[in-house]
């Protein structure tokens, strides 16, 4: 790798740098002040950092909407659907990466050409579906589609990371008279956890952020997910500034925090995921 | 192997395939398939029941309103994938050669990358939205104080900017997916390569051209892919940015859009019915098949050329 020991590169280097930070930062920190502003404070100041906490904004939020509700419809669809990709794309991929039958490689791809799919093209059907088995405008809605949405992906990283697993171990087990699930879940299950993490958390951000399925699927209030609920509040109150940034702020915040706590995790799973492509 | 042991091993790769199969199956697949049953169909009513043939697909390439919706939304959706393109495959390919270099803070620039795209479209899509108002007019004021205010116009408001401007939205968004994935990338180069480059005396430009660029070709595929299945169904930013009529004029209408309103919206007000919503989605699909079909092939070919050479 290069390093750099020239001064003049590394200053370039850092200045490029820096300015790509700022445009990352501004937009989000401009979204914060100002959520904190007074309606008139947005206007006349409004490059300045708040004069004083102003919860306003947050206040009215809370009043005007079921916020706490979204978020624990966020928060429920969002864990219910990661752990049912995890749980059902490991077994399939523990089939698929330990048992040669008809069709095995078939199968193998089928679940893979998902990752090619864009399941909003089929929202027409899923609503149709929806609607005949009773779950139109019902979290498991949300949930069922996130799930064949992520198996995908999920099979596509399991199935190599399995094989890996070596034989040895399974083949030990099954002398020892282990059954085959038990030796998927004593066995396999604990060793492949990077793996799932790395699904998980490439999951996670497109299904929390996901606006288009609740936007088709959803119709009660008390149902819906933050994306949802941000996109009607924002059409509902776009000219009430100061509640607006709030309800944008409220939005991002929680899944920005969690971002930096796990941000080192965010990013090997990332890479992983990049690699095995 | 015996009967018996065969006879409970088949029960239970049945056991293990079927939850995902069945889920995969029935709310990924089949529901495409719906929508190319159904764009067969046509006839009153809110679910078509007459088979009509090709005639939605006739209408849709030569009758007006449609052939003018869907052909000003395919070009709009290929101006702004080649935009996003651009910005995330050459800016994201120059800042992930920065931070893979040894410098304090490299994976400081690394990380924080990431932020914008953990944001959801919607709320990148209104933020900027609010910035670029010339209520608040915030980014205006901006370019006056700097002595640009020559340049201020109605950004969301002039058909040809407007597209620009929601395309380097969501290149700002998804910037940093490109640039982890680059990374990933280079990091993954074996460093006796690099060693032995730099002993053989070739220098930073060298080494990019042809160290780094050629062993990360294959991730600039599937980053290409990404974005193009993501671009040939972008939705979220329209509708946060322009609305669901891709104001002004249509002009950041995108296939997805435009099958959001063909396909949900009462007709009269953008709606074309369910059976030209799913002629439309089935022609977005066909296109989005098409264009990763031919991408595969172009990145791979090259990858097996490069291991050719390798060889050789």
């Amino acid at each position: 790798m290069i390093k750099f020991n020239n001064g003049i590169l590394k200053t370039i280097l850092y200045v490029i740098l820096i300015i790509y930070s700022l445009t990352i930062f501004y937009p989000i920190f401009l979204m914060i002040i100002t959520s904190l502003k007074g309606n008139k404070e947005i206007f006349t100041r409004p490059y300045n950092l708040p004069q004083s906490f102003n919860l306003g904004g947050y206040i009215q939020l809370f009043k005007i909407s079921n916020y706490l509700i979204y978020f624990r419809n966020s928060i429920i669809v969002t864990i219910t659907s990661l752990l049912i990709i995890l749980f059902l794309s490991s077994l399939i991929s523990y089939v698929l990466a330990k048992y040669k039958f008809t069709g095995s490689r078939f199968l193998y791809f089928y679940f893979i050409a998902g990752l090619i799919i864009p399941i909003k093209l089929g929202t027409i059907g899923i609503m149709r579906e929806m609607i005949t088995l009773k779950l139109f405008d019902t979290l498991y809605a949300l949930i069922i589609v996130y799930v064949a949405m992520g198996i995908p992906f999920g099979v596509f990283i399991l199935t190599d990371f399995i094989r890996l697993v070596p034989e040895e171990l399974s083949n030990s087990a099954r002398i020892d008279g282990c059954s085959e699930p038990k030796i998927f879940f004593k066995i396999i299950f604990p060793l492949i956890r990077p793996a799932l993490a790395a699904v998980a958390i490439i999951n996670f951000i497109p299904i929390w952020n996901d606006f288009w399925f609740p936007l088709n699927l959803i119709r009660t209030d008390s149902v819906k997910t933050i994306p949802l609920a941000t996109a009607i509040l924002f059409g509902q109150y776009e000219t009430n500034y100061g509640l607006i940034f709030s309800v944008l702020a409220t939005a991002s915040l929680p899944v920005i925090i969690f971002y930096l706590i796990l941000s080192r995790q965010f990013v090997k799973g990332l890479s992983s995921g990049a690699l095995k492509g | 192997m015996t009967g018996a042991y065969r006879k409970k091993r088949n029960y239970f790769i049945l056991l293990f395939l079927a939850g995902g199969f069945i889920i995969y199956t029935a709310f990924l697949v089949a529901p495409l398939l719906h929508a190319i049953f159904y764009s067969f169909r046509g006839g009153p009513g809110i679910v078509p029941r007459e088979f009509v043939g090709f005639q939605n697909y006739i209408q849709l390439f030569t009758q007006n309103p449609y052939k003018e919706r869907f052909f000003g939304a395919f070009g709009n959706t290929v101006k702004f994938f080649l935009i996003v393109t651009f910005f995330q495959n050459f800016i994201g390919f120059f800042i992930a050669i920065l931070v893979t270099r040894r410098f304090r803070g490299n994976t400081f620039f690394r990380r924080i990358s990431f932020l914008p795209t953990t944001l959801s479209v919607i709320v990148a899509g209104f933020l900027f939205t609010l910035i670029l108002n010339p209520v608040w007019g915030i980014f205006d004021k901006f370019l006056e104080v700097i002595g640009l205010g020559f340049l201020v116009r109605p950004w969301l408001g002039t058909p040809s900017i407007a597209l620009v401007v929601i395309a380097i939205v969501t290149s700002w968004q998804y910037l940093g997916t490109s640039i982890i994935f680059y990374t990933a990338g280079i990091d993954a180069i074996d460093s006796e390569v690099l060693e032995a480059a730099k002993i053989d005396g070739a220098g930073p430009l060298a080494e990019i051209r042809y160290i780094i660029f050629p062993s990360i070709i294959p991730i600039i595929g599937i980053v290409t892919i990404l974005i193009f299945i993501g671009d040939f169904t972008q939705f979220d930013i329209v509708y946060a940015m322009t609305g669901s009529y891709a104001n002004p004029q249509y002009g950041t209408d995108l296939f997805g859009s435009l099958f959001y309103r063909s396909a949900f919206f009462p007709t009269g007000r953008g709606g074309y019915g369910m059976g030209m919503g799913a002629t439309i989605a089935t022609v977005i699909f066909f296109i989005v098949t098409i264009g990763v079909l031919i991408l595969l092939f172009t990145f791979r070919m090259r990858g097996l050329g490069r291991k050719k050479e390798e060889i050789e």
